[in-house]
């Protein structure tokens, strides 16, 4: 009795460690898988548990995004550039040298270290006070963004929509339009006779 | 740091692991694809440390950061994928290390 009532009230904390260890594994398998299809299913095991997470730390809202955004449309995007790829193994490609292993791991495990201070410095836990039950709902979160973050809220929209004509003209097969009979075009043509006849083979 | 009451530092710690192996994807990985994912997880784990101190300094406004950031990782997500589509047409690779026609 007494140990299931410690385990309940330590219950947060071994979810913590739960979905924290699968985030690890997930990234892991990212980094060592080399069929990229596996790759993208270990992501969507990290983005998934990392959602948890965001749960843990009572962003509700902000993790049914992340379940939604993430695993619902980046992983699902990529999973689609995969299949539309179908890569054969020779295309996938052979394995780094040792000595370029032995660099990168340098490079991360400098980021690791150059990081550490600030993590041991942080404060201690200080939320011992009972925390707002309105904290991290859609509602409070939909009045931040439509209030005091409007501005940015509004500049978003701006840069998804350069991303998606970026997109689309990018994945364009050829960005030469096709010829249409106005008066521009006319002139245009009389303009560069020379240019265009350059060209056209 | 002990282990258990699970506070700022633990998920910080976790921000960091998560960071460093996605660096570790983007600089050991050689297909696009897989590289692209490596940011993923980086901007998850920048998402992950912002969070946190969200929570633990009871600050609605980082949550309203996550949202930003999320969105600005979706729209990296498919404008490098529409990058990496036009190269495979135009090359035939996601190699990185063949993609090197702009190195000087």
């Amino acid at each position: 009795m007494i140990i299931l009532q410690t385990l309940s009230a330590r219950l947060p904390d071994i979810l913590f460690y739960l979905f924290a260890g699968l985030s690890l594994i997930g990234a892991v398998q990212v980094l060592c898988r080399r069929n990229p299809m596996n790759a993208a299913v270990s992501m969507v095991v990290t983005v998934l548990s990392i959602a948890v997470l965001y749960i843990l730390l009572s962003a509700y809202f902000i993790a049914a995004a992340q379940m939604i955004v993430y695993a619902g449309a980046i992983v699902v995007l990529f999973i689609f550039v995969i299949m539309l790829l179908n890569l054969s193994a020779k295309e996938i490609g052979r394995r780094r040298y040792t000595l370029f292993k032995a660099f990168a791991a340098f490079v991360a495990a400098a980021v690791g270290v150059s990081l550490l201070p600030g993590v041991r410095g942080a404060p201690r836990a200080i939320s011992e006070q009972p925390i707002d039950p309105s904290f991290g709902s859609a509602k409070t979160v939909g009045r931040l963004l439509f209030g005091e973050f409007l501005l940015p809220f509004e500049l978003t929209s701006i840069l998804i929509l350069a991303a998606m004509v970026a997109g689309v003209v990018l994945a364009k097969r050829d960005i030469t339009p096709n010829r249409t009979f106005s008066p521009v075009d006319a002139i245009l043509d009389l303009l560069l006779k020379s240019d265009r006849k350059d060209k056209s083979p | 740091m002990s282990l258990f009451p699970v506070g700022l530092q633990h998920y910080l710690a976790l921000s960091v692991i998560l960071f460093a192996l996605g660096i570790l994807t983007v600089i050991l990985r050689r297909n696009l694809l897989i590289i692209l994912m490596g940011i993923e997880l980086m901007l998850n784990a920048g998402n992950v440390a912002i969070l946190a101190f969200s929570k633990f300094n009871a600050a609605m406004s980082g949550q309203v950061y996550v949202l930003l950031t999320m969105t600005v990782a979706a729209a990296e997500a498919a404008v490098g994928l529409a990058i990496l589509i036009a190269l495979f047409r135009t090359r035939k690779t996601v190699n990185a290390d063949e993609a090197t026609y702009l190195r000087w």
